[in-house]
């Protein structure tokens, strides 16, 4: 059962092949084999997602059964969920239960997916190896002496491992797009504004955006159709109507223009990573799609302007956690200033940190415009580049990231590791959805494909990788990993 | 001696009168046990976004209407970043380089009656943080958060003021502006309207300002213009004495009458101000400015002038009746049922005024009712009760003695006589009573008649209790005095 997709175990529920008691109790026992080695999750909530699944066998039994009755999903640990511990990676929210549902988990929930845990991340989703969670590193099932990918590692990990057909993750500047490369899976970052963020922990708000990872484009259609659309609690949030994502999956590749950013095939790209996505491109045009090479000329400038956006926004999003309404706070403060000071230093990760003290640094008096100012600055070039580069092509190409899946502690060096979102940042600065899908090797680590395409293009992004999944079987491969678990 | 010109400059937070607050569904109603009246989003939980009350950005526009001021198409909301424990997000949403209302005017009408305008340099939507509560805690400090969110308007006049006075009538007529508006309680003493008052002292002539001092959170009318005075003494002997004005924050102590500076460390702040990445640009066309001026009331100096041209008053008696809004209804309950509007204006200002700042009272606390004030004065008007026994009624309705002024002056038989013939039998025993004066009113001229008659008034009205008619009195005892 952990080998097959969401789509298919919906239609395994449906034909009655299985229960959903079944499908999630085997879930549960294969987390409970595989994780300690793994450890993609921080809390599994076994009890209430049986107690679910025994409510989405009845539902379907009465014919009241949603599109994601019965199956059992994962969220990463930065989405609230009511009554359950919502740690975001972080030894500040550790004891944090959530008061209230984020809309996604609400949405999920009332299309009647059981969710079975939640999942391990980079703490507050800052970090590109999931090595950066009070948690501990997760491990990438493909080579468990790999890192996943970060922030949303976990999910990755856990999809990839077959320990859920599905997971939520979220991506600020690759979160959801680098782990799915790295570990073999598809993972899709939804346009800004298309999900939801209330109730999503914030990092950097004008970034940050929920979407899915599953084995399949078609499963990551089936769940954006669940979790998109307009929501009165975020007004960052789009209104406008959802497509039938799923519908539109077999749309035809023939004259499809595709552009390959010039940038993204540079130096500092892995050989044998650029080898799989030329031959993914290949696949393309035999599919019908005409390739042209295009320029996104400010794509050098992301890294540092999104250096300086997502830190500022995180140095005020993090504010709130000081220790006096929930989360860490110190043993016995002195007064007010030691509450804080002692709080903060105690409750956030070294990387966490480093990311408020240069956003409180370049919000300062006398650096704001400087650094924030001409960061806004470059992002509209940046959105620009975009904008431009889709007048000309139907969706830009490109690996995914510059390398595959890096050793764990490999990254010692934190501008060495920054520079690992090289081709996914610039995405977030846009606003712009991306998808990464499976697309060969690299030894024995899996390359992602990115697929790029203009703001609530969805529709057509998921129907391009989908036909892509359609030729190849990359996104079939199983790692050995758990292979003989049940 | 060295002449002082005092130079003031005042930032008022009104508290809007929206149902819930500015960023979230909670309630905003004052005086709920602590922390029952806040959500997740008051409570800055992880996860949680705001969301934009449509009331308070009508409620700004409309003040930004009343004060003449230009309403810009775009304006945004920014984070204000500090540490502070009642404020749960680390950060304050408010707006600084865009803010909803431009720069505007408002007029003060002075107690000579002399009016001048002050200019408004903006004014800005933001939320309001909770209360800290420092007593009953054993030396820890308590947090309630009711207030966290509730929206402020808050309103920063250029330093156009000279005086104290000068600075208690912006405030009063801002809060005249807001009541008429309907955007605000105005309740000052449950901190609907708070004041930042920066103060400065230069010598007459100087054109550049002296340094300033800001008086933080002052509250009543009285106190702002005694933290005033304190100050500007305070600068002005500090000067003279060689020394030099701080520029810094400092509070008044009502309780000692004088302002303190404030531990400077506080003052090392940088708030960090960036736009708020979690809300949208607020974008106003003028469709929608239109249909908020279409929805104005009739504002306090409209008011004035509508008194003053339509009513006859004064422009005194217009000026200090549309001075409030409850003044202004109050004197056209009034007028509505007397159907007279000087009489009305008389007795709102005289006998109702002076009751009310006997007793301490504010126009919407009088016991006695617009309706009942109207009832009275018609009765003065028909001439059923004189002029004196109107206020014998008007205490009696103060006091709760009856419903209505027609209830007392039958229950105490203040009804006044005009039947003649009773009032000619009271004149005639006065005439048998009084031989000796009628003898010398009738050797008396013309000019010294006028005069001694008014002995002969007193009596009767005496002997009638007060109920018979004067005019009538008067007339009645002339004939019959010249007549022999």
């Amino acid at each position: 059962m952990h080998d097959k997709t969401l789509t298919e175990l919906a239609d395994g529920l449906e034909a009655g092949e299985f229960s959903s008691r079944e499908l999630c109790q085997a879930a549960l026992e294969r987390i409970e084999h595989l994780d300690g080695e793994l450890n993609s999750f921080i809390t599994v909530t076994s009890e209430q997602a049986l107690a679910n699944a025994d409510a989405a066998d009845a539902a379907r039994k009465a014919g009241d059964a949603g599109p994601l009755a019965g199956l059992p999903l994962a969220l990463k640990d930065i989405f609230c969920t009511q009554g359950v511990r919502t740690s975001c990676g972080s030894k500040m929210l550790d004891d944090f239960v959530s008061p209230y549902d984020a809309t996604l988990v609400e949405k999920l929930r009332q299309a009647g997916a059981v969710n079975i845990g939640k999942t391990n991340m980079d703490e507050f989703a800052m970090g590109s190896s999931n090595e950066n969670s009070f948690y501990g590193p997760v491990k990438n099932p493909w080579d468990l002496s790999a890192v996943p990918g970060g922030s949303s590692g976990g999910s990755a990990a856990a999809v990839a491992a077959g320990l859920v057909p599905a997971a939520l993750g979220t991506d600020t500047g690759g979160s959801i797009r680098q782990p799915a490369a790295f570990c073999g899976i598809t993972g899709l970052k939804p346009t800004y504004g298309r999900v939801s963020r209330y109730g999503m922990v914030a990092y950097a708000s004008s970034l940050d955006q929920g979407g899915p990872l599953a084995r399949t484009a078609a499963d990551c259609a089936l769940l954006l159709e669940t979790i998109a659309g307009h929501d009165v609690r975020d007004s960052t949030s789009v209104a406008r109507v959802v497509p039938n994502y799923t519908a539109e999956l077999d749309t035809s590749l023939s004259g499809l223009k595709i552009g390959l950013p010039k940038e993204y095939f540079g130096d500092g790209l892995d050989p044998e990573v650029e080898t799989a996505v030329r031959e993914a491109i290949k696949v393309y045009e035999s599919l019908g799609a005409k390739v042209c090479e295009v320029s996104l000329p400010h794509t050098h400038l992301a890294i540092p302007a999104y250096y300086v956006i997502a830190p500022a926004e995180a140095s005020s999003n993090l504010s709130r956690y000081d220790g006096v309404r929930f989360g860490h706070r110190c043993d016995d403060p002195t007064d007010l200033e030691d509450l804080y000071k002692r709080t903060r230093a105690e409750g956030f990760g070294e990387e966490v940190k480093r990311r408020i003290l240069i956003g409180t640094h370049t919000l300062s008096e006398g650096f704001f415009d400087a650094y924030y100012l001409k960061a806004q600055q470059v992002r509209r070039l940046i959105r620009q580049d975009f904008l431009d580069a889709f007048d000309e092509v139907d969706v830009l190409m490109g690996p995914t990231a510059p390398t595959p899946a890096f050793d764990l502690g490999a990254q010692k060096d934190p501008v060495s590791m920054y520079l690992q979102d090289i081709y996914t940042i610039a995405v977030n600065l846009a606003g712009i959805p991306g998808i990464s899908v499976p697309a060969g090797f690299a030894g024995n680590r899996p390359v992602g494909l990115q697929v790029l395409a203009p703001h609530f293009a969805e529709a057509q992004l998921l129907g391009v990788a989908h036909q892509f999944q359609q030729a190849t079987d990359w996104h079939l491969k199983r790692p050995a990993f758990g292979k003989e678990t049940a | 001696m060295m002449q002082w010109e005092t130079v003031i400059g005042l930032e008022v937070h009104v508290q809007l009168a929206t149902q819930s607050k500015i960023f979230s569904g909670a309630s905003t109603a004052f005086g709920a046990e602590p922390n029952t009246q806040a959500c997740a989003v008051d409570l800055g939980m992880p996860g949680v976004l705001p969301v934009l009350n449509e009331n308070a950005v009508a409620m700004a526009v409309k003040f930004g209407l009343a004060i003449d001021a230009e309403i810009p198409e775009t304006s945004l909301f920014e984070r204000k970043n500090y540490f502070y424990p009642d404020l749960p997000k680390g950060y304050q949403t408010s707006q600084m380089a865009q803010p909803i209302v431009g720069p505007g005017n408002v007029e003060i009408t002075l107690d000579d009656g002399s009016v001048r305008t002050i200019r408004i340099h903006h004014a800005h939507l933001e939320e309001d943080a909770g209360k800290s509560l420092h007593e009953d805690y054993h030396g820890m400090t308590g947090i309630d958060l009711n207030r966290a969110g509730t929206p402020l308007l808050e309103i920063v006049s250029e330093p156009d003021m000279r005086s104290a006075k000068e600075a208690v009538a912006y405030i009063k007529a801002l809060h005249a502006i807001v009541t008429y508006l309907g955007i605000s309680d105005g309740n000052m003493a449950e901190g609907s309207m708070r004041c930042d008052v920066n103060v400065s002292v230069r010598p007459k002539g100087q054109a550049a300002f002296g340094t300033r001092a800001e008086i933080k959170n002052v509250n009543s009318f009285r106190f702002v213009e005694k933290a005033i005075a304190f100050e500007v003494e305070r600068q002005i002997e500090l000067i003279e004495d060689g020394g030099k004005v701080l520029q810094e924050t400092r509070l008044f102590d009502p309780e000692r009458d004088e302002t303190r500076g404030m531990r400077t460390k506080e003052e090392a702040n940088d708030y960090r101000y960036f736009p708020c990445p979690d809300l949208l640009p607020v974008t106003l066309d003028s469709a929608y400015v239109d249909h908020q001026r279409a929805r104005m009331p009739e504002l306090p100096s409209e008011k004035r002038h509508r008194f003053e041209n339509q009513l006859g008053l004064s422009a005194y008696d217009a000026g200090v009746l549309a001075s409030s809004r409850a003044m202004a209804e109050y004197f056209e309950a009034v007028k509505e049922t007397c159907d007279d509007a000087k009489q009305a204006a008389n007795w709102v200002q005289g006998e109702l005024s002076a009751n009310l700042n006997r007793e301490n009272l504010e126009i919407g606390d009088s016991p006695v009712t617009a309706e009942q004030l109207g009832g009275l004065i018609q009765r003065v008007m028909d001439d059923t009760i004189s002029g004196k026994a109107a206020k014998q009624v008007f205490q009696a309705l103060w006091d709760g003695e009856a419903n209505s002024a027609d209830a007392i002056i039958d229950a105490r038989g203040l009804k006044q006589v005009t039947d003649t013939g009773a009032i000619e039998g009271m004149i005639d025993q006065v005439i048998a009573d009084s031989p000796v004066q009628v003898a010398q009113y009738r050797e008396a001229d013309e000019a010294k008649r006028g005069k001694m008659i008014g002995y002969f008034v007193g009596q009767v009205m005496k002997a009638s209790r007060g109920t018979a008619n004067p005019q009538q009195v008067n007339s009645l005892l002339k004939q019959k005095l010249d007549d022999t």
